[in-house]
């Protein structure tokens, strides 16, 4: 019978993803309430450095499933070598974090036992047994509670930063490590080595006080008003993604999880709604000021100050009460 | 070359969503509809594609009648011909159930690439591409933001994190999710318009009884706010920029 909780770590050039460690919190805390045992499964290939490091956890056994073809991630390769430890440890559940990688493989793997992933999950909560996660829908505006009705075992993945990797805890001694040699068949996509576009021209990373604007600055000309209160505010103007994908500004003024990640002291967002992959890039910024016109806008889960209102109306009357001050 | 795209109606961006009487979705009744943001570029992508190296864009979406105005469009931009899975429980599904529905509606077809969004706007999955390309056994990448079509091979530029890109070599038929941004996207001219009138739009409508839900949403609700939040204005935007100004002074001392 299906019993434990699996999950899934995950590493790149020799290092584990930090995600992992967020992984392990969650399964560690799922384990505890439902008093299931946690083991946790890393594949690749001369990796087994990597095993010992996860061994550290309080895990009742790491799975170290090798095989040649894991040396580069493929999505072949993993969900073969994937389905193969599933069928063999049967796990009741099966936590992952919800990263590119996830993304990428681990729909084709649940598909391998007919289902799909509960995805992108912010929390769990059990009662009685039954795990019930919640995850954001309608890009961050809602919340839904979301419960498995089918045979276990259950795919979840979390969201990057619903738990905390230094809360994952460690064990008294060190889990033992099971290395599993794994067959992988054909692997049809081919890799070539992972790398980023020619340095950017701006760095934002820097930068004391951002203005970010999102979809509801509406056209490419309005942009010039946002300019004019960075300018009073001697700062940076940044954008959302589909402002970058409209080619409005360059790319390297992006800010997101495919963009720059910055912390200035001053973040005003005009018109951006908050969908996460925005906020993990600004999120750690000192003080937020968000200006839109939903009142619902989810960027208002972490401004200090906000604005219910028309972005037209309140920019121009902001810089000018700016100016002023800073005549002063 | 003959490519599928996959397009999805999702609420528009703007829309005030209001919960349903069960607490299980939103209010469908009054709201409007627009297409998903990354299927828009999936069909631009499609449409170069075709430009390109010849051949043929079907578009298919899955849903209720009003979905055809997704059809409609695409066909006007360029597509030509569509598949409409029609029917009225459709938009529910879990991802699984979904991808082999749709995966059902284009096996016949053949094609030699399928082109998805990578996410929906309003589930936000992020997994029937993925799915259906196993059920369908081809390869799949995903979050892709440039095709290179032209050798026997294909080539696809994958988005990575934080800044990170990395070229896979695959072959054809494949599935691509695509990223929004791989191209700006065209506008349907009135000739389009006129054309896509003339256009077949084909009709299945699945049984889906059937088929395995694996996920069930039990309620939905606005997410708890975790920040106190200090509103200022109170609903007067101009107001509101005075007072923010002032407590950026002298309250956050950022200015
Ligand atoms: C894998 C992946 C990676 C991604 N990477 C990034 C990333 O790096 N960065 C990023 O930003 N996004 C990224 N996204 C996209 C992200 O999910 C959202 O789609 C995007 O952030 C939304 O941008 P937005 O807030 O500008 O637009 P919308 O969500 O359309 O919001 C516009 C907002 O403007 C408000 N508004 C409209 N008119 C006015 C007005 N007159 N006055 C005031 N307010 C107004 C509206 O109420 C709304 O809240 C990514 C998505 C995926 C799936
Ligand atoms: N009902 C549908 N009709 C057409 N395409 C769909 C439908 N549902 C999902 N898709 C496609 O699958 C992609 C991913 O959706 P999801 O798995 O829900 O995030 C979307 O961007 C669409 O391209």
């Amino acid at each position: 019978m299906s019993n434990g909780i699996l999950v899934f770590a995950e590493h790149r050039d020799g290092s584990l993803n930090k995600t992992s460690f967020e992984a392990i919190a969650a399964a560690q805390s799922l384990g505890a309430e439902l008093g299931q045992e946690v083991s946790a499964v890393l594949l690749g290939s001369g990796a087994s450095g990597l095993a010992e490091e996860i061994a550290a956890y309080a895990l009742s056994k790491v799975i170290y499933a090798e095989n040649e073809k894991l040396k580069e991630y493929t999505p072949d390769g993993y969900t073969d070598a994937m389905e193969r430890v599933i069928r063999a440890a049967d796990p009741q559940y099966v936590i992952m974090p919800h990263t590119y990688l996830v993304r990428d493989y681990a729909p084709k793997l649940a598909a391998r036992f007919g289902k799909g992933l509960i995805s992108d999950c912010i929390r769990a909560k059990i009662s009685d047994g039954v795990v019930t996660f919640t995850r954001r829908i309608f890009l961050g505006k809602m919340d839904a509670d979301v419960v498995s009705d089918g045979e276990p075992p259950v795919f979840a993945t979390f969201q990057s930063g619903a738990y905390r990797g230094d809360q994952a805890q460690k064990g008294s001694s060190a889990a033992q490590v099971e290395t599993m040699p794994v067959e992988v068949g054909e692997v049809r996509m081919k890799p070539e080595a992972p790398f980023q576009e020619v340095k950017q021209a701006v760095d934002l990373s820097k930068a004391d006080v951002i203005v970010a604007i999102g979809r509801g600055i509406k056209s490419k000309e309005n942009i010039e008003l946002a300019e004019k209160l960075a300018a009073a505010l001697g700062g940076d103007i940044a954008a959302s993604r589909p402002i970058c994908d409209a080619e409005w500004l360059p790319i390297d003024r992006q800010i997101g999880s495919s963009g720059q990640t910055v912390a200035p002291k001053l973040y005003i967002a005009l018109g951006i709604s908050g969908a996460i992959q925005h906020l993990v890039g600004m999120k750690n910024s000192g003080t937020i000021v968000a200006i839109n016109k939903d009142p619902e806008a989810p960027i208002f889960d972490i401004a200090d100050y906000g604005i219910v209102g028309d972005l037209f109306d309140a920019v121009p009357v902001l810089t000018e009460e700016i100016k002023k001050i800073k005549e002063q | 070359m003959k490519i599928i795209v996959l397009m999805k109606q999702v609420a528009n961006k703007d829309a005030i969503l209001r919960i349903n009487k069960e607490g299980t979705w939103i209010e469908e009744g009054d709201l409007s509809f627009e297409v998903n943001e990354s299927d828009g570029y999936a069909l631009e992508e499609s449409l170069r594609l075709k430009e390109k190296h010849g051949g043929e864009v079907i578009v298919c979406s899955m849903g209720p009648q009003r979905v055809k105005t997704v059809i409609k469009d695409a066909l006007a931009r360029g597509a030509d011909r569509a598949i409409h899975v029609s029917g009225d429980d459709l938009q529910h599904l879990s991802p699984y159930a979904a991808a082999n529905i749709l995966a059902d509606a284009v096996r016949d077809e053949q094609p030699d690439l399928i082109m998805t969004g990578l996410q929906s706007d309003d589930y936000g999955y992020a997994q029937t591409g993925v799915i259906m390309a196993e059920l369908l056994g081809m390869p799949h990448a995903t979050i892709v933001i440039e095709v290179d079509a032209s050798g026997e091979q294909l080539r696809v530029k994958r988005e990575l994190e934080s800044g990170w890109y990395q070229w896979y070599e695959m072959p054809k038929p494949a599935l691509l999710t695509i990223q929004s941004g791989i191209s700006q996207i065209r506008y349907a001219t009135l000739k389009g318009i006129m054309a896509a009138k003339k256009k077949e739009i084909k009709e299945v409508s699945p049984a889906i009884d059937a088929r395995p839900s694996h996920q069930r949403i039990e309620k939905i609700y606005l997410p708890e706010k975790t920040k106190q939040t200090q509103f200022l204005g109170n609903g007067d935007a101009k107001a509101g920029a005075v007072a923010l100004a002032e407590k950026l002074r002298n309250e956050a001392r950022v200015i």
